[in-house]
Parts: C-alpha cells; sequence; structure tokens
C-alpha cells in the first residue's frame, strides 16, 4: 500500500506509567500473609517503572529505544505487546503483533522440530490451519529440512534461533518488537534476515526495537527514544537522540527530576530496580 | 523536558480503523478472557499433545500407565480392604469409580499449579490467554480420565456389576467434574503465584479431603453421627454424581445431584473471575 508516507498511527502510547507494587517486607507464604494481614500489617509501596510517556509510531516506521538497563524499554514493548497493562494512560495498538524477544522461550527439548514448530506458532497465536499452510516455508527458510523430525535438543543453539526467527517471522506482522535481536545465525543466514526484516519494512510493518547498539539503531530506525528512569527523555530523528545519547555525562545525571513525588517512591535511583532485566 | 511529537490525537480520525488494541477500553477481562481463549484454541490441543508426548517419549509402556496406575492402586486397595469394606456390592468397582473421579480432580488441580508457575518465562515475554494454563491442565487430566473408563469397563464386566442406561447419564456427572476442577485449579494455582507455600499446603489438604470423602471406604461405615459431614462435602455429591450410574445402575439423589451441579458451577464461575481478576499482574509476579 503507498501509506508509508501518511502520518498513520500503528502505535500511540499516551502519558502512560507502569506501576510495580513492592511490598515493604517480602511475603511469601501464605501463612505469613494470613498473620499479617490479621495484623493489619500488609504494607508495600508503588513504584514506577514507566511514567508520563507519550508518543506515536507511524505505520511503516522503524523507532529505536535507547537507554541504560533498567530504564524501561522493555516494559514499553510489553505494553505494546500487552503482556502489561498501563496502570495510567492509554496504549493502542493497530494490527497485529510479533513479538520478536527471545527465541526458543516456548520450545520444549523432547519435542521434535516439527512439534516445536507448531507449539511454538500457536503459543504467538497462530492456528494450526495457518502453520499447516505455511509448515514448508518455515522449513526452508530456517534451513531444517534435514533435521525436522530429530528431538530440538540435537539441535544448535544457532538452529533453534532460526526456527524461532522463522516461525516468528513468517507472516508479515503489522507491528514487530525486537528486544536486541534483529538478525540470528551465521552471517548468510543474518542476512536473510535483514532482508525480511527490509521486506517487512517496505510492506508496511511497524518496528519498535530495543538496543544498547547504537549502530544498529542508526541503520534500522528512522526516530529514536531515549529513555531513562522511566520517563521519555528525548525523542527524535535517530542521528539528533543518539547523538545526545553518546554525549550525556556518565556520572549519574540528575535529569529527571521526579515530577511526582506522591506517587513515585522518592527514590528515583531505585526506579525499574525491580523491574525483571530489560 | 521530555516532550514529544504527535502526542495529541484529535478525536477520532475516520481513516482509521478500530484499534486493535486500546488498554483504555477493555470489555470486562473474564470475557475477554474467554474471547481470547477461544482465539488460542489450538494452543490448547499443542499444549495437551506437548504433555503427553513428552510424559511417555521415553517409556516402555507409554500411554498405558495412564490405564495402569488407577488399576494398581484398585487392586492394592482391593487386596488390603475387600474383607472389611465388604458391605457392598463389587468392591474394585466402588473404589475404582471413585479414585477415577478423584484423581482427574486431585491430579489436574496440582497439574494446574505447575502448569502455570512454570510458564513465568512465556507470560512474561508474549501475550496468552493466562487461563490456558489450567484449561491445558484440564484437558490431559480429561483425557487420562476417559481413557481410564475402558479398564473400568472391563472391571464391570468381570466382576458382574451390569452396565445400565444410567451411563447416559455420565456426560453430565463428567461435565460437572470438569467444571468444578477447572474452578478450582484456576483459583489454587492463581494463588500460587502469590504465596509460594500453597503448593505444600494444598498437598496436605488433599489427602485430607480423600479420606473425609467415602471414595476408599463405603458409607456405610461411618457412624450416623457423621453423616452431616458426609453430606456437607461438596466432593462427596460430585463423586457420587459420577459413580452411583455405574456403580449402582440408577440416577444419582436428585438433592445430592443439585448440589454437585451447583457446587461445580460456583467454582468455575468463581475461579474464572478470581482469576481473569489477577491474570493482568501476573506478567510481574511470575
Amino acid at each position: 500500500m503507498a501509506a508509508a508516507a501518511s502520518p498513520e498511527p500503528a502505535i500511540c502510547l499516551e502519558d502512560v506509567a507502569v506501576e510495580f507494587r513492592v511490598p515493604h517486607e517480602r511475603v511469601r507464604s501464605l501463612k505469613e500473609y494470613a498473620i499479617r494481614a490479621l495484623q493489619n500489617r500488609v504494607t508495600w509501596e508503588e513504584r514506577l517503572a514507566v511514567r508520563g510517556v507519550s508518543f506515536e509510531v507511524g505505520r511503516g516506521e522503524a523507532l529505536g529505544l535507547i537507554g541504560p538497563n533498567g530504564a524501561g524499554k522493555s516494559t514499553l514493548l510489553k505494553l505494546i505487546a500487552r503482556v502489561l497493562r498501563p496502570s495510567a494512560g492509554r496504549v493502542r495498538v493497530w494490527g497485529r503483533v510479533a513479538p520478536l524477544l527471545d527465541y526458543g522461550a516456548g520450545f520444549h527439548p523432547d519435542l521434535t522440530g516439527r512439534e516445536n514448530l507448531y507449539l511454538n506458532g500457536t503459543l504467538l497465536g497462530l492456528s494450526r490451519r495457518a502453520l499447516d499452510a505455511s509448515y514448508e516455508r518455515i522449513v526452508d527458510f530456517a534451513e531444517m529440512r534435514d533435521f525436522i523430525d530429530a528431538p530440538l535438543r540435537t539441535y544448535s543453539s544457532g538452529m533453534v534461533a532460526r526456527l524461532g526467527f522463522a516461525i516468528a517471522t513468517e507472516q508479515r506482522p503489522d507491528i514487530l518488537l525486537m528486544d536486541e535481536v534483529l538478525a540470528v545465525g551465521d552471517r548468510t543466514f543474518q542476512a536473510k534476515c535483514m532482508e525480511r526484516f527490509n521486506a517487512f519494512r517496505a510492506g508496511g510493518t511497524s518496528v519498535v526495537l530495543v538496543s544498547h547498539d547504537a549502530q544498529l539503531v542508526a541503520s534500522a530506525c528512522q526516530r529514536v527514544a531515549w529513555i531513562e528512569r522511566g520517563e521519555l527523555v528525548r525523542i527524535g530523528p535517530a542521528a539528533e537522540v543518539l547523538g545526545a545519547y553518546a554525549e550525556r555525562p556518565l556520572a549519574g545525571p540528575a535529569l529527571p527530576a521526579p515530577r511526582a513525588p506522591a506517587t513515585a517512591s522518592a527514590d528515583p535511583g531505585g526506579l525499574g530496580a525491580r523491574r525483571p532485566a530489560s | 523536558m521530555a516532550e514529544l511529537a504527535g502526542t495529541s490525537h484529535p478525536g477520532a480520525d475516520p481513516r482509521l480503523e478500530r484499534p486493535f488494541y486500546d488498554s483504555a477500553r477493555r470489555p470486562p477481562p473474564a470475557l475477554e478472557e474467554l474471547v481470547a481463549l477461544w482465539r488460542y484454541r489450538d494452543l490448547v490441543v499443542q499444549l495437551v499433545r506437548r504433555d503427553i508426548v513428552t510424559r511417555y517419549k521415553r517409556s516402555v509402556l507409554g500411554v498405558l500407565w495412564t490405564l495402569l496406575n488407577p488399576l494398581g492402586t484398585m487392586l492394592i486397595l482391593t487386596v488390603v480392604f475387600s474383607r472389611a469394606f465388604a458391605a457392598g456390592r463389587s468392591y474394585p468397582v466402588y473404589v475404582l469409580t471413585g479414585l477415577l473421579a478423584w484423581n482427574f480432580f486431585a491430579h489436574t488441580t496440582v497439574a494446574a499449579i505447575r502448569h502455570l508457575s512454570s510458564s513465568g518465562v512465556l507470560i512474561r515475554r508474549i501475550y496468552l490467554p493466562r487461563t490456558i494454563f489450567a484449561v491445558a491442565a484440564v484437558g490431559i487430566g480429561l483425557l487420562n480420565f476417559l481413557l481410564g473408563l475402558v479398564p473400568l469397563c472391563g472391571i464391570m464386566l468381570v466382576t458382574g456389576v451390569p452396565l445400565r442406561p444410567s451411563l447416559l447419564f455420565l456426560p453430565v456427572s463428567i461435565a460437572a467434574l470438569t467444571a468444578f476442577t477447572l474452578g478450582v485449579g484456576l483459583l489454587v494455582s492463581v494463588l500460587a503465584v502469590n504465596f509460594s507455600d500453597t503448593a505444600e499446603i494444598y498437598g496436605i489438604l488433599l489427602p485430607a479431603l480423600l479420606y473425609l470423602t467415602p471414595i476408599i471406604y463405603p458409607r456405610s461405615i461411618l457412624p450416623a453421627t457423621a453423616n452431616w459431614l458426609i453430606g456437607a462435602n461438596p466432593i462427596h455429591h460430585l463423586i457420587a454424581l459420577f459413580r452411583t450410574p455405574l456403580y449402582e445402575g440408577r440416577l444419582p439423589d436428585p438433592a445430592s445431584g443439585a448440589v454437585a451441579l451447583g457446587t461445580a458451577a460456583a467454582a468455575l464461575v468463581l475461579g474464572w473471575l478470581v482469576f481473569t481478576a489477577r491474570a493482568d499482574r501476573l506478567a510481574s509476579q511470575i
């Protein structure tokens, strides 16, 4: 479609916040909880992994997310993927989302490649019928023809990654989410990944890429968003934001100041400390 | 400082189709989950398949274990107890019908806990209807349960317990047991994510419940004073719903049947509502 130049949005985040409830004392047992609940001693604080973030990604556009570890980049991806819900603000997504996060998360070592293909495909929301139709193409793309009926535990990690990539990218998604992963396998296979990636872009797929690799972000994305301590520091053309990010003072910058100490933990250094790895 | 481009969205743009996902306009979670589960129904089949294939892949007897397990228990119990509990007709049929229904419930709810807590990697990374793990556990349990009916019929023939037309009531019994099991499975699995000792407590509770219910012993051995206890035990009515049409060859008592069906429906609704209300938090808890 010739809509690539139009500002039609694919992803729209408006003033989004994600809250994590951190218990003051970690109560992990039911017994302890019951005792504390009776004594009215179950307390926690809300910490914000992301706050006040707004941005839009247009159809066919590629946005890079950069920032230090624990800044909230992966949390933003999870919001778009519907893994997490915003505690405040609004997330809208138009179209089918394909997460390219961690190949092999849904694989089982004792199943064959073929069985894993169906398991992994349905985990990603594809129907059995769709997988039947694309089975041959997936196997060919992953270059797995000779091994597809062998158990996955006999595969090399590169083979697993190839199969995962082939399944996740078999159908062109409207939105592709990538966390530090773009191309996998050896050089020739990486070239195939890039070829597919570029074909998706040409077809109108929007991309959100989280990466610490400035060169990769610069080559793949037109726009870049710099995230730090759960807040959007800057968003704009890739070269500009990447340049500013590279020149940031490295010794614990004072920005951004907590804007809402009432809800925040008044502990900006602790923001995102509890978050799963990003 | 964080000033952004293109944040404002003046009204609805007529060029756009309805958003595929809008966090601000969500249907009630219980309903949303139901729709999502239907869309992911092929995944249920794959998860059931995965479990069965991986469990039996390297065993000689394979799926036969599913049949041999309750049969073995029945055999042991028959040898040990058939004199003591000789009150009724065929004790093997009595105990096997009770055990099949009980094992379905007990094993499946424990499996639901295991499935959900071992799926953290997936739940943290991709979107899935989170009830799918309990549903898949129930699917696996149901398959084993239905397979177990085959040797049961064999034992009935051998021990001379006739197969009566009351058998036709069994789909209702099995549906009620399934609903109850799914409801309890959802409840305990979401509880287990919040409190790590849930599995241990449940592991103690289950045998207690087994011995409180006339499953391996006939109700007639209990003193009359214990009647109220059995009557108040919903599991007893659910087991009876399955056992009576087979063992006694008649339909369950209407009152007992009503309690069983009511309990099953209530457990399913409660489990579904509680689970779906908490499902969004799972990604940051598991």
